[in-house]
């Protein structure tokens, strides 16, 4: 790269092309990477409400893991966005691959059914949260409202008040926000399989189940990698859907609370009843950092290794 | 690949059938919104018996609807300006030069694309104020730009890459200068890239309502998603009024997405799946 770049140089050597990447540097640097890394200074502070007093070293990770309340609502909260990844890769990538599936099989109206599986994805998250808030309303919701009128009276309840069906109900509403999406990058690896290689396990007498799992499956691999990773990411970080539907405080009794609504609590709440804590939260900051960068940083490797290939 | 009637007509269930799932909530929505309160209690799944445009003019009094649009527009365009030309320019200087620091300032650059921004939320928060950006659109766009830089210059540089050398140095025998080949030669044989560095962004912009959430009180300052909160603080009894409020904030999205939806969908997957 940049054979021509640097033969030319000499010649014609302008200064002013090394202005080129500098506001796009001076943004991502002051908005971006100083933040998070102030974030990690933060988190080794005592703080005093939005004061910050003296060094405490590693304290502040040791509270988040051994001190009640703080341990419990951490590894509460870390178990809802385990859960959130598994269903979501369960059922949003189970459906979402099997729709792709058709749609690659070109089923009719495909082109229809692409544009309307794709649509839940355009709404603002919050938009979603309060949509489906109204439509699990005990009272007036069309959810119940439809359960009894065919029949399943029975099944009707309050399902975001319930501890019980609270969680899963709002995985699910995330699920149907991101089928959608799944579905583009699943149908964009299925499309990239090459024709022949198909045409080639035909011949050898792949049919039905066995082509798929034989054949297409390890094919679209790419596309699986990719959406697994956006997905534990995505899981990880879910936030604004529990806010939106549960409030800051994850109700019913935190059973809907995740490792980014419990630091919002932490860093901007005070509802909680306790103080903001800014070195807690920043400390539990640093934490998520560590979980999410390390599977992005998995999922580059990952990427630079299919580069090579190609 | 041949498939039984019996399985192509479970394809055709299964296929339709979530058809009705993801638009039906949305359908409802929309159909809501026409109704009176009553109605929407008496029959919640039912089409409106006749159109209530009322609740409309009820919310347009509600909230400053005209504003919140307006920040919207503001803010997403304007970031996807910046994130476009800053991301563009990078990517030329970090494609096509090589110097000692390009390979270590591409690098720093990938590195933004592992960093989730939220949880630099309280340093950037004190950041603002001390900016005197607090309550002011522009700490949206500045963070929303800078956190877009990181994909969008990944993708642009990948893209510069994949142009032909010739065509540069054909251009500079003609005399054209690097901000020259950049302008005219380079920018519009990436258009493509472009664009789905535009969609990308622009999405994400319109609907996030995290910062928002945390940077902007000011009620004519809200961008939609934060704007149409209110209504659920205040008129959780109203709820013509709320889902009058949800489509009103759903419908601009849903129209650009309807008038070129084939550009979004292969823009959104470009580069995720080679």
């Amino acid at each position: 790269m940049g054979t021509i770049a640097t033969s030319r140089q000499k010649g014609r050597r302008s200064w002013v092309i090394h202005l080129f990447p500098l506001p796009a540097l001076i943004l991502y640097a002051l908005f971006v990477v100083y933040p998070i890394f102030s974030a990690f200074t933060y988190s080794l502070y005592d703080w005093q409400g939005i004061k910050r007093g003296v060094f405490v070293g590693l304290k502040n990770f040791t509270t988040l893991f051994t001190v009640e309340p703080f341990n419990e609502m951490f590894w509460n909260a870390f178990s809802h966005n385990l859960l959130y990844f598994v269903v979501e890769m369960i059922v949003q990538n189970g459906v979402a691959f099997t729709l792709a599936f058709f749609i690659y099989r070109k089923i009719r109206g495909a082109g229809f059914l692409k544009v309307a599986y794709f649509i839940p994805r355009l709404l603002s998250v919050i938009v979603v949260g309060f949509l489906w808030k109204l439509i699990f309303n005990p009272n007036y919701g069309a959810l119940n409202t439809f359960l009894t009128k065919i029949g399943l009276a029975e099944w009707a309840r309050p399902w975001l008040g319930d501890t019980d069906t609270a969680l899963l109900a709002i995985i699910l509403v995330n699920c149907w926000f991101g089928v959608g999406f799944a579905m583009l990058i699943f149908l964009a690896g299925l499309q990239s399989i090459p024709e022949e290689l198909i045409e080639a396990a035909r011949l050898d007498g792949a049919r039905g189940i066995t082509m798929l799992w034989k054949i297409i499956l390890p094919l679209c691999m790419p596309a699986i990698t990719i959406m697994t990773i956006f997905t534990f990411i995505q899981a990880f970080e879910a936030f604004e859907l529990v806010y939106a539907m549960q409030g800051s405080m994850g109700e019913p009794f935190y059973s809907t609370d995740t490792l980014a609504v419990y630091f919002y609590r932490m860093a901007f709440s005070s509802a909680g009843g306790g103080d903001v804590s800014i070195g807690l939260g920043s400390a539990l900051a640093v934490v998520l950092f560590i979980i999410v960068a390390s599977v992005s940083a998995l999922s580059m490797h990952l990427m630079r290794k299919r580069e090579v290939q190609h | 690949m041949k498939t039984s009637i019996g399985g192509r007509a479970v394809q055709y269930v299964i296929a339709y059938l979530f058809m009705l799932v993801a638009l039906y909530p949305i359908a409802l929505m929309i159909a809501s919104s026409f109704k009176t309160n009553m109605e929407i209690f008496a029959n919640p799944l039912s089409l409106p018996s006749s159109l209530h445009f009322e609740t409309y003019q009820k919310l347009w009094k509600a909230v400053p609807f005209a504003d919140f649009l307006w920040n919207s527009i503001f803010v997403s365009g304007m970031s996807v300006l910046l994130i476009t030309v800053f991301s563009a320019m990078a990517s030329f200087y970090l494609a096509r030069f090589s110097f000692k620091w390009t390979a270590a300032l591409t690098f720093f650059f990938l590195l933004g694309l592992m960093i989730p921004i939220k949880l630099g939320i309280v340093p950037l928060f004190i950041l603002m104020k001390n900016l005197g950006l607090l309550n002011s659109l522009w700490s949206l766009i500045l963070i929303y730009t800078a956190s877009g830089i990181p994909l969008a210059v990944f993708i642009l540089t990948g893209f510069f890459r994949t142009l032909p050398v010739e065509l540069e140095e054909a251009a500079r025998i003609d005399g054209c200068s690097n901000f020259q080949v950049f302008w005219k030669v380079l920018l519009p044989l990436i258009r493509p890239a472009l664009a789905t560095v535009v969609i990308i962004n622009f999405i994400h912009a319109w609907n996030d309502f995290f910062f928002p959430l945390i940077f902007i009180q000011k009620e004519t300052l809200k961008t939609i998603p934060v704007g149409m909160m209110v209504l659920f603080g205040e008129y959780e009894t109203d709820w013509s009024l709320l889902f009058a409020g949800l489509t009103l904030s759903a419908v601009p999205m849903i129209g650009v997405f309807l008038l070129a939806s084939r550009q979004f969908m292969e823009g959104l997957t470009a580069g995720a799946v080679k």
